[in-house]
């Protein structure tokens, strides 16, 4: 037998180990400047992290070289293979929501890769940091060309043409800025570390990238999973950043308060932010309903429950850290007991004529899975879901200011989605201040975490909430169509709407501006604040009894 | 799943208001017709300037919002002018940086094959050893600096322009390490790895470049950062490096390898140098704040320039180490100043070389 081409040509080299423990060697201690900490956190190191994954630059780049061929490749195919003919539009409507959103985080978390290399001593994990860094530019491009893809090839561009004007103004999207500027600013080790790695990349990814990309591909999209799988090969490199800093963090018993303060903010937070969107997005923009799939319940049991909780949060006790199981406990309750997802689709149908995208009504086949997966959806959501689609014809009430029982939701102060599990709202004061928030969780991350000090102890390098956070208050008092005009979610035509409550691609079945003039929106949360007490004792009370939706 | 022609959900299928709006019209592209480049990365990072609603939602305990002005001395009346000329996104980056390794791979394979190696001239092997390979961890700082400066700018356009020349340094830093890493074992001497390092340190020669870069590490400003590297230490120091003396006598001690390492940095730098150009004539130039502008550059170049001629200086001793002459270091260094001068007339700023900055 001949011998081979790699046996002759064979080299020796040094190995992966002796590569990276090379490069490693490239830093050095300065001695002329000291490099001041730009951005300040109050975690100590008494120890460098190492780095895990041992990968160098040069074989990083033709991997991912490779990796990017394999997508544009299956791409093209998608074409060839008239992928958008048999796609369902259901679907592909939720992405004007989730590739407005998911991009902006992406580049975060390459930017707070200069914070956690700036802070995080030593220099065996700054490939690692680098190559996140890259990844994350990776991501946030590769997911622009793929809204770019769908504007071009399917059928309803609109919202897809405004996307990233409709990411700073939209109220749905809000809530994933809260989720991108997490990960920039505040604490140092907070934001890059626990907030991104530990938590969002370690915990909700999986979600994100693997149990959504499965959904897209039952509804005839082959495009996000092969993106968005791609996307997640890169995570396991992410996962492995933060693992190695977090036991960095860790060996300093001196961080374990902030840690225990970290990992309940990051948790709490993430699930009330992620699970709201690609819950929804996952259970009400399929027309998948085999009852042999998982729903996603089912899936949080299995990523965030099983793999993430039991198998990474809770070794953690054994360095001695508090691990808030109540937390876990209370965030299955509400996507399990309490009905989270289904009242966060409830919300987001309510404010149709404000979203950049087309919500299609249920029918009798969701109503019968949801109704299989979730025993007694259709006594609580069935009403209103019949309600939408009675409604979704251009000069009807739009379905928010129709008089069905549903009272428009407070916004939650702290993770922005409104709270919707009426019991569970909190009021508090801070700085003087009244504020709503969905959860005890919420209002404590609000009020004690993002602090100057936390029990007892200075914290002066945390973040602080800011801005217009509660998007109900810029359009406070204003006529719906005028809403809608200021945000720019009109066609070119300067009459229809973007947003639509069904599918019909017929101009004569789509709404106009004309059709949602004369309701006024208004913010629950100034309407508090001008109460007198009493007044706001009982609105309070009332919410907390919640709301029953009656068929019009 | 909607299997008949008449559900298609294809472009085209039905027509209704903006069935054909094909295009994101957010933005004003920078030429007739928006570039992928463009598509890809205006307007991802939000500004409330122009679409961000409710402003930057969450602060640093300062009140400093996630993306602020001030962390730059210069000013702009419209930081979303800027496009890099490289047109830079994944794709392409992924592309370039994948044929540059695959390039300097099948060059030292091929050297290696053929036993070149041993046949470098013994003071050159000196040279590579204790110079060339010290040059590394300079590279490397000024990569470190600018992956941290790739957090601060106010637009996506001028953070990824920085995030891919930090890219590049670390790249070449490793790829410096990594070659002699790959050969030291072919040389017929000992090749002492840590000899790099050591005179980094330690060597008189590099003690001005290795304070140069950690001054630049040390500066808190992104832009201040990105300047002084692109606009003064790169040609004053590591162009003049790399450029006026490796390239130059490499191949007369029987290396024609080292300078296919050093060629790829060469040609990263002209792409990151015009994409410095061309984000710092913006700002030159701009309607409101040109003079502003213009005299903060002036600061910088006063600060800057005489630590990295004084680093280029110091230098100088290596240009009389090799066995064969060639080029000698006036020369190269009037090159570098002419290059400097050249850069700073593109700019637009008039700042007199050996004049107002000695």
């Amino acid at each position: 037998m001949a011998t081979p081409l790699s046996k002759i040509t064979a080299q020796k080299g040094i190995s992966l180990a002796e590569a990276t423990r090379r490069i490693a060697d490239l830093g050095w201690l300065p001695t002329y400047a000291q490099q001041s900490l730009k951005y300040p956190t109050d975690y100590k190191f008494s120890k460098a992290p190492k780095d895990p994954m041992k990968q160098v630059l040069r074989s990083y780049f033709p991997m991912q070289e490779e990796k990017d061929n394999r997508v544009y490749g299956a791409l093209d195919a998608g074409l060839r293979g008239n992928m958008f003919r048999n796609v369902e539009p259901r679907w592909i409507e939720w992405m004007k929501l989730f590739l407005a959103i998911i991009p902006f985080p992406e580049i975060s978390a390459a930017r707070s890769m200069a914070i956690e290399a700036n802070v995080v001593p030593g220099h065996d994990l700054r490939t690692g940091y680098t190559l996140q860094m890259i990844d994350e530019m990776r991501h946030s491009t590769i997911q622009m060309n793929l809204k770019k893809w769908y504007m071009e090839n399917y059928v309803d561009p609109s919202g897809f043409d405004i996307t990233e004007a409709a990411f700073g103004k939209c109220y749905a999207t809000t809530i994933g800025r809260q989720f991108g500027e997490g990960f920039i600013t505040g604490d140092a080790i907070t934001a890059t570390n626990i907030y991104l790695q530990v938590v969002a990349e370690t915990a909700f990814t999986n979600t994100l990238f693997v149990a959504m990309p499965s959904e897209a591909a039952s509804n005839g999209d082959y495009a996000l999973p092969t993106v968005f799988l791609s996307v997640q090969s890169d995570e396991s490199r992410h996962i492995g950043n933060g693992h190695s800093t977090l036991m960095s963090v860790l060996n300093d018993p001196d961080n374990h308060l902030l840690l225990e303060r970290d990992i309940r903010y990051a948790f709490w937070q993430n699930h009330a932010i992620v699970d709201a969107a690609i819950g929804t997005i996952i259970e009400y923009g399929t027309k998948d309903r085999r009852k042999d799939k998982e729903s996603y319940a089912e899936l949080w049991q299995r990523w965030i429950f099983d793999d993430y909780y039991r198998s990474y949060l809770l070794p953690l006790e054994k360095y001695g850290l508090k691990i808030h199981h109540d937390d876990v406990q209370a965030a299955w309750d509400r996507i399990i007991k309490k009905d989270y997802v289904h009242y966060v689709a409830q919300f987001f149908s309510a404010g149709w004529p404000v979203n950049f995208w087309r919500i299609d009504p249920l029918d009798e086949r969701d109503f019968e899975w949801f109704e299989y997966k979730y025993p007694g959806w259709y006594n609580k959501f069935g009403a209103w879901w019949e309600n939408y689609r009675a409604l979704s014809k251009p000069g009807s009430t739009p379905v928010v200011f129709a008089d069905t029982g549903y009272v428009y939701p407070h916004r939650c102060w702290s993770c922005l989605v409104p709270c919707l599990i009426r019991e569970d709202m909190v009021v508090d004061e801070v700085d003087g201040q009244l504020y709503t928030y969905c959860s005890e969780q919420c209002r404590w991350t609000h009020k004690v975490a993002f602090a100057s000090e936390y029990q007892g102890r200075p914290t002066p390098a945390m973040g602080r909430f800011s801005g217009r956070r509660q998007w109900e208050e810029v359009y406070h008092g204003w006529d719906l169509a005028d809403i809608i005009q200021d945000l720019g979610f009109v066609r070119s035509d300067g009459k229809t709407l973007i947003p639509q409550p069904h599918l019909e691609f017929d101009d004569a079945q789509m709404w106009t501006l004309d059709h949602v003039r004369g309701y006024e929106l208004r913010s629950p949360l100034i309407d508090l604040r001008n109460m007198n007490p009493e007044q706001r004792q009982k609105h309070i009370d009332q919410y907390r009894q919640g709301f029953s939706v009656h068929k019009i | 799943m909607a299997t008949t022609f008449n559900k298609s959900a294809a472009a085209g299928a039905k027509k209704f208001a903006d069935w054909d709006s094909r295009h994101y019209r957010y933005y004003k592209p920078k030429g007739r017709k928006a570039t992928l480049y463009e598509d890809v990365t205006v307007d991802v990072q939000p500004d409330p300037n122009r679409y961000l609603l409710q402003g930057w939602i969450i602060s640093f305990a300062d009140g400093i919002p996630a993306y602020s002005p001030t962390r730059t001395r210069l000013n702009c009346s419209d930081w979303h002018f800027y496009r890099a000329p490289d047109e830079e996104w994944e794709r392409p980056h992924y592309q370039r940086q994948s044929a540059i390794v695959k390039m300097i791979g099948q060059a030292v394979a091929n050297a290696r094959q053929q036993k070149a190696v041993s046949n470098f001239d013994p003071d050159w092997v000196h040279i590579l050893q204790d110079h060339v390979s010290a040059s590394k961890h300079a590279e490397y700082g000024l990569g470190t600096a600018l992956m941290s400066a790739q957090r601060d700018g106010m637009t996506q356009m001028i953070n990824n322009s920085i995030l891919t020349n930090a890219s590049y340094k670390l790249r070449y830093s490793q790829d410096l390490t990594l070659y002699f890493a790959d050969i030291a074992p072919d040389f017929s001497q000992t090749f002492d790895e840590s000899a790099g390092k050591e005179h980094w340190l330690n060597d008189p020669i590099w003690q001005p470049t290795r304070k140069l870069v950690e001054t630049v590490l040390a500066t808190a400003d992104h832009l201040e950062q990105y300047f002084a590297i692109n606009v003064l230490i790169e040609p004053l120091v590591l162009e003049l490096f790399r450029s006026g003396f490796v390239m130059q006598l490499a191949a007369l001690h029987g290396d024609f390898l080292t300078p296919t390492v050093i060629s790829a940095a060469e040609a990263d730098y002209s792409r990151n140098m015009v994409n410095t150009i061309s984000l710092m004539q913006i700002l030159a130039d701009d309607e409101k704040f040109s003079q502003q502008n213009q005299k903060v550059m002036t600061e910088w170049l006063r600060r800057w320039w005489p630590l990295a001629t004084e680093a280029a200086q110091h230098l100088q001793p290596i240009w009389s180490l090799p066995r064969v002459k060639a080029r000698g270091f006036a020369d190269a260094m009037k090159n570098a100043e002419n290059h400097v001068q050249q850069i700073l007339r593109q700019i637009g700023v008039d700042f007199e070389e050996g004049g107002e900055h000695s």
